[in-house]
């Protein structure tokens, strides 16, 4: 401030707290705070009145219709009321693992199951150090240890056995877990069911082994924990239901969607039937980049001398000569899987499978084409399959392309309402339906908006990377949440496996849905080879 | 300016309504996260972008952190809200509220190039309504009413004669 401005001030009577002549002569005089000071100290009270008037009718009119709307539907906003509880179990005995197949998908069952290997555990750091939202490294330190050992590994490539080896070993253990000796290698699959040193397997090869892998399995009294999907043909989903059914080993379906705490919620929605009718189920898969259509990178060291060539192609319908592509893509190949039906029709049939309890369809209808991927693959990369269920009155629409990645997600259509489920759930009220018809008219139902949603976990953020990883966290299939902690889906449904062999009960993707899965998936590829409907026969438990 | 160092009546009257619709807003924005159990900051520290977006996203990221954040952000929209409104430490809550405004701008500037999942309910470019209701909190400072119209009249009752000269320099500075 200038000197002049200081001269220039006025005197301080006119500025002093805005106080008016008469208000500073009362204060001069000593008689110090007046009754006009009070008045304008408190002039904003009245203010204060008209907000809280505003913010309690506002909080009233808003709890008052919330309570309304779950009173009508019966459930509660937070976590499902029932949670297979497996987590606080303890884990037993030491039960020794055998994996046969190390490549992507084995290798993250073996690390969800407490067995990271060194290398990834590197990255993870890493990965962490650069990016604190990286949350890989912390899930799977916090993640409980199984006490299990590996004790056997199993690949037809020898970098991903030794692989398997590396990871048998680790000494960065989640849970406090102690290190194991090394895992002995096997190059064929029936001397490590032979092997006294094994209890259970793990099967995380191309779809074309799983049926003969697990019927070995089952007959070497070893449990079995198979990827799915569980087969490739429907000959092997009778021989392999035949073979489990007649033993006592437990087994357990690769669908780690059944973990999904918003799939549970889901549930309990249908059971309290909000949605009405539900007469459409539209469930989809949509990916578009390369890794998504799995054309997955052909690893350096891939070679006729480190790839049992032979080996991998023994049960597959047609022999060909040693192809790098076939062995890296095989998804690519009906002559060793099914596709998206048997990669992504599976999990979500079986997601809606375990919240409708539909079975299998009584009828299929399938189209599609090979309209971007042109890379000498066989199966198709957009793929439309319509599925009918008469006696539930409903209709399961599955809709896939691996060239654009829209999301859209599972939505269960009733006349009542309409659910949309991925790691959460919302859902609106119909503006036609009959239940709600009344609420609606009051204005306690707004049809624009979600009536009831539900998002579990974690207050905060989670880091995904990679495309093909946002399209599978997305649909619960990757992590969930128990008690507000994120934990890996894969993670818990090993453990169910695991506390099923401890302890007896039942594993939530037993052989009898292995079956359904299996079957409905099969439909699908029946009628998009033969180009027409197919029809289940529930007598003779046939395609037709 | 008047040339009068105190306020007309027009003068005061739009200086105390901004003081007081800021303190509205504000409260009622912490109000409104207090009451919702689903509220938290992640959201949008997880968007951050320039400069700070590392450090708003760490924030983000460590659960203890951002329950901190949330706290910190839930009470302190509370009690800068009440403060203006009231007209209560006035000059604390004003700055405290500049500061919380403009951890809000630079988390998330509406810089050219800079695209936020997070809906925005008009079309902002460099600036946008925190930075306008930041700016206007420096005017609330600027242009102190607090011991006109405000609890701070009596607060600050006794120290009337040091704080009267204070706050004349401080009118004329900004004159």
């Amino acid at each position: 401030m200038s000197d002049e401005g200081k001269k220039n001030s006025v005197e301080p009577g006119q500025i002093e707290s805005g106080a008016t002549q008469p208000e500073m002569a009362e204060r001069e005089e000593g008689h110090g705070i007046g009754r006009r000071d009070v008045i304008k100290a408190l002039a904003s009270i009245p203010i204060f009145g008209v907000f809280f008037y505003s913010f309690f009718k506002k909080k009233f009119e808003d709890d008052f219709k919330r309570r309304e709307i779950l009173a009508e539907l019966g459930v509660i906003e937070g976590a499902p009321a029932v949670i297979p509880e497996a987590i606080s179990r303890p884990p037993g005995e030491l039960i020794r693992v055998g994996i046969i197949g190390f490549g992507g998908e084995g290798e993250s069952l073996i690390r969800s199951a407490g067995f990271a290997h060194p290398d990834w555990v590197e990255n993870a750091r890493e990965a962490a150090e650069e990016d604190p939202r990286n949350k890989w490294l912390q899930s799977y330190l916090d993640q409980d240890d199984l006490n299990i050992a590996i004790t056997a590994a199993c690949d037809v490539f020898d970098v991903r056995a030794e692989r398997g080896i590396a990871a048998s070993q680790v000494d960065v253990r989640p849970g406090g877990g102690r290190t194991f000796p090394a895992a002995r290698r096997y190059l064929r699959y029936t001397d490590l069911l032979d092997s006294d040193d094994v209890d259970a397997v793990i099967i995380a090869t191309p779809d074309h082994w799983h049926s003969r892998m697990t019927i070995d399995a089952a007959a070497a009294g070893k449990h079995v924990y198979c990827e799915k999907c569980m087969t490739r043909t429907e000959e092997e989903t009778h021989a392999i239901y035949g073979a489990v059914r007649n033993s006592d080993v437990v087994f357990q379906l690769g669908h780690q969607n059944r973990q999904a705490e918003s799939h549970m919620k889901a549930r309990e929605i249908i059971a309290a039937d909000i949605l009405g009718l539900v007469t459409l189920v539209e469930t989809t898969t949509n990916r578009n980049d390369p890794v998504g259509a799995w054309v997955y990178e052909i690893h350096e060291e891939g070679s006729p001398e480190t790839i049992d060539w032979e080996q991998f192609q023994e049960p597959a319908p047609n022999k060909v000569p040693f192809s790098l592509e076939r062995f890296f893509r095989w998804r690519c190949w009906f002559d060793y899987g099914t596709g998206l039906s048997g990669d992504l029709l599976s999990h979500e049939y079986d997601a809606i499978n375990q919240i409708l309890d539909l079975g299998i369809p009584k009828s299929a209808v399938a189209s599609g084409g090979i309209y971007f991927f042109k890379d000498g693959r066989n199966v198709p990369d957009v793929f439309q399959a319509v599925f009918e269920y008469p006696e539930r009155d409903l209709t399961l629409v599955y809709s896939a392309t691996l060239a654009n990645g829209k999301w859209r997600g599972k939505v269960f259509m009733g006349h009542d309402a309409s659910m949309e489920v991925g790691s959460g759930l919302a859902i609106r009220a119909e503006p036609g339906s009959t239940r709600y018809e009344k609420k609606i008219e009051d204005g306690i139902i707004d049809t624009s908006l979600p009536m009831f949603t539900y998002r579990p976990g974690f207050r905060g953020i989670d880091a995904v990377t990679s495309a093909t990883e946002e399209y599978f966290a997305s649909r619960g299939l990757l992590y969930t949440y128990r008690g507000g902690k994120r934990v890996s889906a894969y993670h818990l449904h090993i453990k169910e496996w695991l506390d099923v062999i401890r302890h007896g009960g039942e594993t939530s993707c037993n052989i009898e849905r292995g079956f359904e899965e299996a079957m409905t998936c099969h439909m699908a590829t029946r009628s998009y080879q033969l180009g027409r409907k197919v029809e289940w026969d529930p007598v003779a438990r046939r395609i037709v | 300016m008047t040339g009068s160092p105190g306020y007309t009546k027009f003068q005061l009257t739009g200086l105390v309504a901004l003081r007081m619709l800021i303190g509205w807003h504000l409260f009622y924005e912490g109000l409104a996260k207090l009451t919702n159990p689903y509220w938290t900051s992640a959201d949008y520290l997880s968007e951050s972008k320039w400069w700070f977006s590392g450090l708003f996203i760490d924030l983000a990221s460590s659960p203890t952190a951002l329950a901190v954040v949330d706290f910190l952000n839930e009470w302190g929209l509370v009690l800068i809200g009440l403060g203006l409104t009231l007209g209560c430490f006035t000059r604390v809550a004003a700055i405290a509220g500049v500061v919380l405004l403009a951890l809000y701008y630079i988390a998330a500037p509406p810089f050219v190039g800079y695209i936020y999942s997070m809906p925005a309910e008009g079309s902002y470019l460099v600036v946008n309504k925190v930075l306008i209701e930041l700016v206007a909190l420096l005017v609330v400072l600027a242009f102190p009413t607090e011991r006109i119209i405000g609890l701070d009249r009596l607060i600050f009752w006794k120290r009337g004669a040091e704080e009267s000269e204070e706050m004349l320099a401080f009118a004329e500075d900004v004159r």
